[in-house]
Parts: structure tokens; C-alpha cells; sequence
């Protein structure tokens, strides 16, 4: 369950950002998470308002857009969709596709006020 | 987890009042004060309490992009980890495995084998209780126990607090013992030079494929418990295959821990790869 160390960190960020700007209270976050990524987003929903509560971020939507997985195929010299990690390429079956998106666990932006 | 700094609010029962950690970002190390850290043993509880914040200020409703990796604040601190290992000549491995693959057993052979030749200090991760540091110790080796209380993973803020209990000299081995885990450990870099997966010949074959993750992130794989194979159905071409598949780049060794099987070659990767990293300081 580190997807509750990963809100943490979350909100470690927003109170970073609440030091370079002025606002009072986050109404959304916006998370990029990647879909072969190391977080599940069902879990980060489960905890984030127990670990929001009483912090900068409490009462805050949590709202999260998935990354679909992406890897460069030297076979086939082009990008191809991944649906796991270290998967065989889905055109020419080549191993050793190298994976370039799907990896994300990034905070986006938030709405603030 | 103080949502400041990333502090987990730490407690280490013996020792109070001792000096405020360094190795941190400097930035930080001024918010530490707030943290009451006890201190009992050589066991640094993580899993208490958390900082209180205020909310001040008022402003309009508005859009701020951000744009940052949700660990970036974990990885700052395993950068200082980093640093702060290699200035001092230290050789870092990360020990990860499910629970029960025989990491302390390795460890403490590992010990016992090398420690004429190495200085070494262990840090152990555990969610609870100090057996492991304990089974450490009692081979001479230097250990602190670090509790993450609920938690599934040290991450390298409890690295660098750690860190502040041990002296290691140029030319030491530093293991890091995460919590036995398979999942969670992945995401976190400690600072370590090294990822190191221990799988034991009583799991499945096929984990690899199950927790690509972990299998990824390593760079050395030992297969442990060799002794057992001739009693159990398990496929040692199948499962290597496995972790090649997830990471065609890793390093495999079959070893047993208990019968001293295998360990020479992996004290000859330790004994390589540590003296890469002194090369390149």
C-alpha cells in the first residue's frame, strides 16, 4: 500500500507550492499516472482523503488521467501501444521494445482559491 | 509522514537529545526541529504521529500546473543518500524480496564471510520488532533497525536518518534490508548503488512476470536456497527466463545461503561492482 506514501508526497508538493504562491484552499488535483506505472489509481482514490484530511489539500477532488503505455519498437522503427511492461511488440512480436510512456506518476496541476 | 519535509516523524528510543540528523537538503534541515524523535535502542520507528499544518492567506480561484514527479521529494533525498555514500567510500546494496526468501540468512552468512575483509553495516526494514538487527549484531556487524510501522517500504528519507546512526569508513559495505515486500520497494530509490532481488527456489517460477516492477528495478537477481532444488518442482531455466523477459539486462546468480553454494561468485560481484564505484569517485 505505498499509494499511501505516494499521497503524502502529494500533498508535500502542493504545501511546497503554497510556499511560492498564495492561496487558501486546493478545490482539485490533478494526478498523470502512467498505466504500466508503479500506483494504482484505485488505491491512491481509497486513501487520499484520509491522508488529505487536515492539511493543505483537505477537501480536495482528486481527479486522475491515465498515461496508456507506449514503447519504441527497433524492428519497426515507430512507437508502438504496450499494454504490460516488457511486452513483446504487438505489430512484428519483437522482444526488447523500449518502453517511453506509461511510466507517469506526476502531479499535473491543481485548481486552487 | 510530515508533509513538510517527508519527515516520518520518526522516534529512536536511547540517546535523547542527540544531535539533529544531517544529510539532508539543506533547505530542510531546519524544519526538523518539530519532529520529536525519541530515542530507544537501534530501532527508529516510522510509523507514528504526523505534522500538524496551518492554512493561511486568501486568493481567488485559479489553475497552477505543476508538473512534478510525485517522488520527487523521495528522490532529492536518495541523491543526498547517494552523495553522501559515495564521499564517504561506501558500497551500497538495496536487498529486496518477498518476505521469507532468506535475506537476513544471506546477510548474516555474508557477514560472517566477508568481514575480515570489509568494514559493514546493515539497516534493517522491517514494519516491526528488532529480531532482524538483532540476528545482525550478533555477528559483530553494525546494525540499526528501522520500523516503518504501516508501512510497505523504506524510502530514503529513513535511509539518511539511518545513515546518521552508522560510521562507515572508506572501502565499507552498506546493505540495506528492505521490508519484505515484492511490490512497493520498487518505486523507491534509498540512494543505494544497487538494486539486488532475492528470490527463493520455494516461490514460483513466474514471479518475475507477476511483480515486473521489482524485477526491473534491479540489477542483480540471486536465486537463493539452491540446496532445496532437488526436492521441489522448480523450473530454474523457466524462472531465469522470467526475469530476462521483465529485464533483459539483469544479473542472475543461483546461490544457498545456508550450504555456502554459489556464494563466492556473489561476493565477486560485490567485490567488482565496489570497486567500479571507487573508480569513478
Amino acid at each position: 500500500m505505498h499509494e499511501l506514501s505516494l499521497i503524502e508526497s502529494v500533498v508535500a508538493l502542493v504545501e511546497d507550492e503554497r510556499r511560492k504562491q498564495d492561496f487558501s484552499r486546493v478545490r482539485v488535483i490533478r494526478l498523470r499516472l502512467g498505466a504500466l506505472g508503479h500506483a494504482e489509481p484505485e488505491a491512491l482514490r481509497f486513501c487520499f482523503d484520509a491522508v488529505t484530511s487536515g492539511t493543505i489539500a483537505d477537501g480536495a477532488r482528486l481527479e486522475i488521467e491515465m498515461v496508456p503505455g507506449e514503447g519504441w519498437c527497433a524492428g519497426c522503427r515507430r512507437t508502438v501501444p504496450l499494454d504490460e511492461r516488457f511486452a513483446a511488440c504487438p505489430i512484428c512480436g519483437n522482444a526488447g521494445v523500449r518502453m517511453t510512456a506509461g511510466d507517469e506518476l506526476r502531479v499535473a496541476e491543481m485548481e486552487v482559491e | 509522514m510530515c508533509a513538510i519535509c517527508g519527515c516520518g516523524t520518526a522516534s529512536r528510543a536511547s540517546e535523547p537529545g542527540s544531535a539533529q540528523p544531517t544529510g539532508h537538503d539543506p533547505h530542510h534541515a531546519h524544519l526538523h526541529d518539530h519532529h520529536p524523535h525519541e530515542h530507544a535502542g537501534q530501532t527508529i520507528n516510522f510509523g507514528e504521529g504526523r505534522a500538524g499544518l496551518h492554512i493561511g492567506g486568501m486568493s481567488q480561484e485559479r489553475v497552477i500546473s505543476i508538473e512534478r514527479d510525485i517522488l520527487a521529494k523521495n528522490d532529492a533525498f536518495a541523491e543526498v543518500n547517494r552523495t553522501r555514500l559515495r564521499k564517504a567510500g561506501v558500497f551500497a546494496l538495496n536487498l529486496v524480496s518477498s518476505p521469507g526468501s532468506g535475506k537476513t540468512a544471506l546477510l548474516v552468512r555474508t557477514i560472517d564471510d566477508l568481514k575480515d575483509q570489509y568494514p559493514i553495516a546493515v539497516i534493517e526494514g522491517d514494519q516491526q520488532t528488532s529480531r532482524d538487527a538483532d540476528r545482525i549484531r550478533a555477528t559483530g556487524a553494525q546494525a540499526v533497525q528501522v520500523n516503518t510501522g504501516k508501512g510497505c517500504h523504506l524510502d530514503a528519507h529513513m535511509v539518511g536518518h539511518a545513515l546518521d546512526h552508522l560510521s562507515l569508513g572508506p572501502g565499507g559495505l552498506l546493505f540495506i534490508e528492505n521490508v519484505g515486500n515484492l511490490v512497493c520497494p520498487a518505486a523507491f530509490d534509498l540512494g543505494e548503488a544497487h538494486k539486488v532481488v532475492v528470490l527463493s527456489v520455494t516461490e514460483g517460477e513466474d514471479k518475475p512476470l507477476k511483480y515486473p516492477d521489482m524485477f526491473a528495478a534491479a540489477d542483480l537477481m540471486l536465486l537463493n536456497k539452491s540446496d532445496l532444488l532437488p526436492h521441489l518442482e522448480f523450473d530454474v531455466g523457466a524462472c531465469l527466463a522470467a526475469a530476462r523477459q521483465v529485464n533483459p539486462l539483469i544479473q542472475i546468480l543461483t546461490l544457498s545461503a545456508r550450504t555456502g553454494e554459489g556464494l563466492g561468485s556473489f561476493y565477486g560481484w560485490i567485490e567488482a561492482r565496489a570497486a567500479a564505484q571507487m573508480g569513478t569517485v
